[in-house]
C-alpha cells in the first residue's frame, strides 16, 4: 500500500486513520517560525460520514486508502442485497445494507449509481441527484385546496415516503430529489 | 492586468489559467508601497541596507527549518539556499559595519500553506548596542507609520507586550516553564488535539508538545484577542541564537511579534559567545541525526566571525508578505504574492 507524506496531502486525497478509510476535506498547515511543523485536517469517515479533525505531525507517513468512485448501473434487490453493474465490463458487485444505508429508498432498476469501492468492496453509494418514481399509495386531496402549498404523505414503489402536493394520486410518476428527500414536480413519461 | 482567460485546457499542457497572477495589481503596488516605506525608515535612521548571499556552502542546523541543497556540477560539494540572512549579516557586524538591513527572499523546504511559502521575503535588521526589549521599542516604531489605522497604534496607543509564560498559562492553561509531559499531554487533550502518529514513531518532546498547543490553541486565541501584540521571554530550549537572560538562565532574550494572531516577527538579543554558539550547533546536528534528518555543514565563517568578537546586538527579521497581507487585510499569502510557490 503507498504512503504519503504529510506534506504531500491534499483535500480530496483518501488516507487510512484508525483502520477506517477517510476523505480530507479541509486541510491546514502549521507552524511556528522556529518550532514544529503539522498539518491539520478535517477528515471524512467514508464508512459512517462522521467528520473529524486529527493533526499529523511533518515528515508523518500516512496510509492511503484505495478507494475509487465508479458510476454503476443498479439491478435488482433479492431481498437482501443490492446488485450494481459496471455497464462497460458488464462486471457485478453485490451491496449489502451496510453499504447502501438508507439510500435504498431512491434505487430505481436501470438508474446510474455513484458506488464507492474501497478495497474493491463497496463502502457506500449515492443515488442520482433526481429519480422519477411512481406513487403506489396516498389519501385522495381535498378538491379545491392545491393553491396555498398544503401537503399530504405519499408512500413511492421504492417504499420511501415524501411529503406531496394535495393533487398527486396513485399511479402518479414523481420527480423527487434525493439528497433533501423532496418532491420537485410530476413527471411525464 | 489582463482580464482572465476563459478557456480551462490548455495548448501546453496543465490547466490554462496558472500562468495568471494570485495577488491584484492594487496589491503588488501596496507591496511596492511597502518596500518603500521600510527603506525609508531605516534610512532617516541611518541604518545602512547590505546585500549577503542567497547560495552558500553551509546550511542551517535547526532541526525545525530545512535548507534547500543544490547539486553544483563542478563541483563536489552541495551548495545551500540560505534560510535566513542572518550568518552572513552577523559577520558584517563583527567587521563593524554598524547598524545593518537588508530585504532578501530567503528559502525554507516543505514550508507551504496559507501563511506559508517555500520561497519568501524577508526583512532583517541588527542594532548593534540595543537591548532585545529597545528593539521591540522600534519594532513598534516601524508598526505605527505602516499599519492602518484599525490596528490602533496611530492614536498613541501602546502594542500589547505578554511573556511566553503568560500567554501559555492564559490560553493554553499550562506553564511552559514547569509544566511535566504528563501536564501538557493532559492540555492537549483538553484542547481536544487528536494527533496521529505511527506507532513506532518517537513522542513528541516537550518543545513539540508545546508548539502543538501553541499552534492548535493559543495562536486562534490570539487572533480574537489581540490585534498587536509582542510575546517575549522564551523558554531557553527555544533560545535558537538568542542569549539567555542573565537573571533567569531558563529564558531566552527573544520576541516574536504577532498581528491579528499571525507571526510576523522574530527578534533577539544575539548570543555573542563562539564557544555556546558552537555547542547549540552540535547539539541540533546531533538532534537532526537522531530524529533521521540530514545533517548539513555548519557555517565556521560565522564562528569564526564571532571568535574575532561581535559586538552586543539585537536583531529581528520579519516576514514582509504576512506584514503586506496584515496591511492589506488579506486571507492568504497567495494573495499579497504575484505568484505563490504552485505557480512558480
Amino acid at each position: 500500500m503507498a504512503n504519503y507524506g504529510s506534506n504531500e496531502l491534499k483535500r480530496g486525497t483518501k488516507i487510512l486513520v484508525d483502520g477506517n478509510p477517510c476523505n480530507i476535506v479541509e486541510i491546514e498547515f502549521v507552524k511556528p517560525g522556529k518550532g514544529q511543523a503539522f498539518t491539520r485536517v478535517k477528515i471524512r469517515n467514508l464508512i459512517n460520514g462522521r467528520v473529524v479533525e486529527k493533526t499529523f505531525k511533518s515528515n508523518e507517513t500516512i496510509e492511503s486508502a484505495d478507494v475509487i468512485d465508479v458510476e454503476m448501473q443498479y439491478l435488482y434487490n433479492d431481498g437482501e442485497l443490492w446488485h450494481f453493474m459496471e455497464p462497460t465490463s458488464f462486471e457485478q458487485i453485490a451491496c449489502d445494507k451496510s453499504a447502501v444505508g438508507e439510500e435504498y429508498k431512491w434505487l430505481k432498476e436501470q438508474d446510474s449509481c455513484m458506488v464507492t469501492l474501497w478495497n474493491g468492496a463497496p463502502i457506500c453509494i449515492v443515488p442520482p441527484n433526481h429519480v422519477i418514481l411512481k406513487v403506489v399509495h396516498t389519501e385522495p386531496g381535498v378538491r379545491g385546496d392545491t393553491a396555498q402549498g398544503a401537503t399530504k404523505p405519499a408512500t413511492l414503489e421504492t417504499g420511501a415516503e415524501i411529503l406531496v402536493p394535495l393533487f398527486v394520486d396513485i399511479d402518479d410518476l414523481l420527480k423527487v430529489d434525493t439528497r433533501s428527500g423532496s418532491y420537485i414536480a410530476r413527471a411525464r413519461d | 492586468m489582463r482580464e482572465p482567460a476563459i478557456s480551462k485546457s490548455s495548448l501546453f499542457g496543465g490547466d490554462a489559467n496558472l500562468w495568471q497572477p494570485t495577488a491584484t495589481l492594487l496589491r503588488l503596488q501596496q507591496r511596492a508601497a511597502l518596500l518603500q516605506q521600510l527603506r525609508r525608515f531605516f534610512a532617516e535612521r541611518g541604518v545602512l541596507e547590505v546585500e549577503t548571499p542567497q547560495l552558500s556552502h553551509a546550511a542551517n542546523s535547526d532541526p525545525y527549518i530545512e535548507s534547500f541543497a543544490l547539486g553544483a556540477a563542478a563541483r563536489q560539494e552541495s551548495l545551500y539556499l540560505h534560510t535566513s540572512p542572518e550568518f552572513a549579516m552577523k559577520r558584517l557586524l563583527a567587521s563593524g559595519a554598524g547598524a545593518i538591513y537588508q530585504i532578501c527572499k530567503v528559502f525554507r523546504q516543505g514550508e507551504e500553506g496559507r501563511l506559508h511559502n517555500p520561497e519568501f521575503t524577508m526583512l532583517e535588521w541588527y542594532r548593534p548596542g540595543f537591548a532585545y526589549r529597545q528593539l521591540m521599542d522600534e519594532v513598534e516604531a516601524l508598526l505605527s507609520r505602516l499599519l492602518p489605522s484599525a490596528f490602533g497604534l496611530q492614536n498613541g496607543e501602546a502594542a500589547e507586550r505578554l511573556s511566553y509564560g503568560e500567554v501559555m498559562q492564559r490560553y493554553a492553561a499550562v506553564d511552559p516553564f514547569c509544566a511535566t509531559p504528563a501536564m501538557l499531554d493532559a492540555a492537549v487533550a483538553a484542547a481536544g488535539i487528536d494527533l496521529v502518529q505511527r506507532p513506532e514513531a518517537a513522542p513528541l518532546d516537550r518543545q513539540q508538545q508545546l508548539d502543538l498547543l501553541l499552534t492548535h490553541v493559543v495562536d486562534p486565541a490570539l487572533k480574537r484577542n489581540h490585534k498587536v501584540l509582542f510575546i517575549y521571554d522564551f523558554p531557553a530550549a527555544q533560545a535558537s541564537l538568542a542569549r539567555l537572560s542573565d537573571a533567569n538562565p531558563e529564558v531566552a532574550e527573544r520576541f516574536e511579534l504577532y498581528l491579528n494572531g499571525i507571526e510576523i516577527a522574530n527578534g533577539f538579543a544575539e548570543l555573542t559567545d563562539a564557544a555556546e554558539q558552537q555547542r547549540r550547533f552540535h547539539a541540533e546536528l546531533a538532534l537532526r541525526q537522531q530524529r533521521g534528518q540530514p545533517c548539513f555543514p555548519i557555517d565556521n565563517h560565522f564562528l569564526n566571525a564571532l571568535v574575532q568578537g561581535m559586538p552586543e546586538a539585537s536583531g529581528v527579521a520579519l516576514g514582509v508578505d504576512r506584514l503586506l497581507l496584515a496591511i492589506s487585510g488579506a486571507d492568504s499569502l497567495a494573495e499579497v504574492m504575484a505568484f505563490p510557490f504552485d505557480r512558480a
